[in-house]
């Protein structure tokens, strides 16, 4: 047994919840798994701003909450608390129906996404086979999208309602950015629909429960059986994409403090509003984790090594423990990158996601195509590789001609502004009107430093306040 | 589209879903073009085009009924939004948001309409298809597509790019056109 075979690893189970098992539950035991879902959700965003805040702490060398309750557990209790009770502002100017509502939009869609994620095998519960999910549909994934892409409303309208030049400066850069990650978002789960045939949740989490055998050549090669190594450029670029589609560091423009106070939120001064802002941002984090825990890390499925010395790690409730280990992985990755990295700039973010994420996740894509295509029974090989090939030649051919073309044009203009600054040089009213000397000593600083020594207040130079 | 047709006079829960719907997607369209507030309009058409995937979605065409909410809610309307929003965004009611055009414009709606409701009607006048659930799945969608209709798809693909090119040409400043 090779260490690949060892990743690949799993034991066969025989009750795996598959799409037909769902719509099935009585009504009391769907409310039961919505109502835990709300409360553990509710919990975690309370339980979750203490984590981030106790372990971006300790990150950056100090204590962090630890006055309310023990290590100052109850510390975002008593931040709710006082947010619950502090007068409710409502601008005068602002659109009432919308600035009221944006808010709940922001909020609804981040807890329906959660419905669809899978948490452990099918349980007993009261007497009823379930899964541990609350509903499943052929299309899934796209459902979770679909939510992230209502939630834009929230802070569009957030933006805009509030009636403020820097909330909607900050909701226009958000929703900009949101929905320019969300496509290299989706790209990236195009490779994970191709490997598992299929766009549902549990359906994918089935599909990583073993590794495959490429056999390429008559060479059997085990396949890890996680989309995390096995599509590995797709996993980094939705890792990207998380931090950018749920505006955290080093992509938390939208409430860049020196530039937009608090972007498109500045005016929801600490109300219940604003909690609910929080739980929003907060519970959009868990779900883009949950869902790469869902797509490329097993789902609920215990690790590689567990499996092995204890075989009874996929069953019953006890993958709710290893659903829960990974989240906190994840949530402490959000902080780890939050205390190391610094913020972007906008045209940064932006090239990133447009110039980089989404040609590169492209390009993986007709790879994984490829791959998938030469891998079906009875498919014409010397076929897919001619296609593949021209695809490849066509592509190159294409960026050769726009690289050429771009490098002779940049070398043009570089060489017309040299020609034209001999020119001024040479005759400085060429061109129809006068123009000073290019050398003149004001402009090398010699005489503007002489001025600043004569009176120091006259200027103040940026940054010095 | 051989079964019997039940009686219009005993609908499902389906068939009420579905006319809510369809009413709802009307009301809120109608509303797209009388408010006077510019972005509330912007906001009906999300409510319309929310209705529409939630017809698609009773018809169980649930793959058509996701791509809709994450298109055209997702991010059609954001980008008219956006442009709302960074040219003009008035709160409150706008004066002049009335064409003078009101009576040629609900004529030609007007037309449309009674054309493509006549058309439907006629077409599929006693037409009764039984709803089964799957049939909108991705995979019966994608071998559609790929199989009977793949040169509609690749035509459209190409004028989809053709506008993509066209867009790029217009909004790039260093690209002139031949003197």
């Amino acid at each position: 047994m090779n260490a690949w075979s060892l990743l690949a690893a799993a034991p066969v189970e025989p009750a795996l919840p598959s799409i037909d098992d769902f719509g099935k539950d009585p009504i009391g035991i769907v409310i039961l798994k919505s109502a835990v879902i709300f409360i553990v959700l509710m919990l975690g965003v309370l339980f979750g701003v203490w984590y981030e805040r106790k372990l971006i702490s300790r990150m950056q060398n100090r204590y962090g909450p630890n006055r309310a309750g023990k290590f100052g557990l109850l510390q975002s209790v008593a931040d709710g608390l006082k947010m619950g009770l502090k007068e409710d502002l409502m601008p005068r100017t602002v659109d009432k129906v919308i600035y009221f509502i944006a808010p709940v939009v922001l909020g609804v869609p981040a807890f329906l996404a959660f419905s669809v994620i899978p948490m452990g095998p099918k349980v007993n519960m009261f007497g009823v086979e379930t899964p541990l999910q609350l509903t499943d549909l052929p299309v899934a994934v796209l459902l979770v999208l679909a939510m992230a892409s209502i939630g834009v409303y929230g802070i569009v309208l957030a933006g805009w309602g509030s009636r403020s030049p820097y909330a909607m400066l900050g909701g226009l850069r958000a929703s900009a950015q949101v929905v320019s990650y969300e496509i290299a978002m989706g790209l990236s789960f195009v490779g994970v629909f191709l490997f598992a045939g299929t766009l549902s949740t549990s359906g994918i989490v089935a599909a990583q429960a073993s590794g495959n055998t490429l056999t390429l050549g008559g060479l059997d090669i085990p396949m890890p059986s996680w989309y995390m190594v096995l599509l590995l450029p797709s996993f980094l670029i939705y890792i990207v994409t998380m931090l950018g589609e749920t505006n955290r560091v080093p992509f938390d423009l939208p409430e860049g403090e020196g530039e937009l106070v608090g972007g498109f939120q500045t005016e929801y001064s600490n109300s219940l509003k604003f909690a609910v802002i929080m739980l929003a941002e907060y519970v959009n984090v868990f779900v883009v984790s949950a869902v790469s825990i869902t797509l490329f890390m097993g789902g609920w499925r215990a690790p590689a090594p567990i499996t092995t010395f204890w075989p009874e790690a996929n069953t019953g409730y006890w993958p709710l423990l290893w659903f829960f280990l990974k989240m906190v992985l994840l949530f402490s990755f959000f902080i780890w990158a939050r205390a190391s990295l610094p913020r972007v700039r906008y045209d940064q973010l932006m090239s990133l996601g447009w110039k980089i994420l989404i040609p590169v996740n492209l390009g993986w894509i007709l790879l994984v195509a490829t791959v998938r295509a030469m891998q079906i029974e009875g498919v014409n090989r010397t076929m897919v590789m001619i296609l593949g090939a021209l695809v490849v030649v066509g592509c190159f051919a294409i960026w050769l001609r726009f690289d050429t073309v771009l490098q002779r044009r940049k070398e043009d203009r570089a060489a017309q502004v040299e020609a034209e600054f001999e020119q001024l040089q040479a005759e400085p009213a060429a061109g129809g009107f006068p123009v000073p000397p290019l050398d003149l000593p004001h402009y090398r600083g010699v005489a503007a430093a002489a001025e600043t020594r004569a009176n120091k207040t006259a200027e103040v130079p940026s940054g010095s306040n | 589209m051989t079964e019997a047709v039940p009686s219009y006079l005993s609908p499902t829960g389906q068939e009420i879903v579905f006319l809510l719907l369809g009413a709802m997607a009307v009301g809120s369209a109608l509303l797209v073009v009388t408010t006077r507030q510019l972005v509330h309009a912007a906001l009906w058409l999300v409510v319309c085009f929310g209705a529409l995937a939630g017809c698609y979605l009773v018809l169980t065409a649930e793959f058509v009924a996701w791509v809709q909410v994450l298109i055209y809610v997702g991010a059609v309307i954001v980008l008219l939004l956006f442009g709302i929003m960074l040219t003009r965004a008035p709160i409150g009611r706008t004066a002049d948001l009335d064409s003078g055009n009101r009576a040629v414009a609900a004529v030609v709606a007007v037309a449309t309409a009674a054309v493509l409701v006549t058309v439907v009607v006629d077409g599929f006048r006693n037409a009764y298809a039984p709803l089964d659930p799957g049939a909108g799945s991705a995979g019966e969608l994608g071998s559609a597509i790929f199989r009977n209709w793949v040169l509609p798809f690749e035509a459209l693909s190409v004028l989809l790019l053709a506008a993509l090119i066209g867009a790029i040409v217009i909004s790039r400043t260093d690209i002139r056109g031949r003197d």
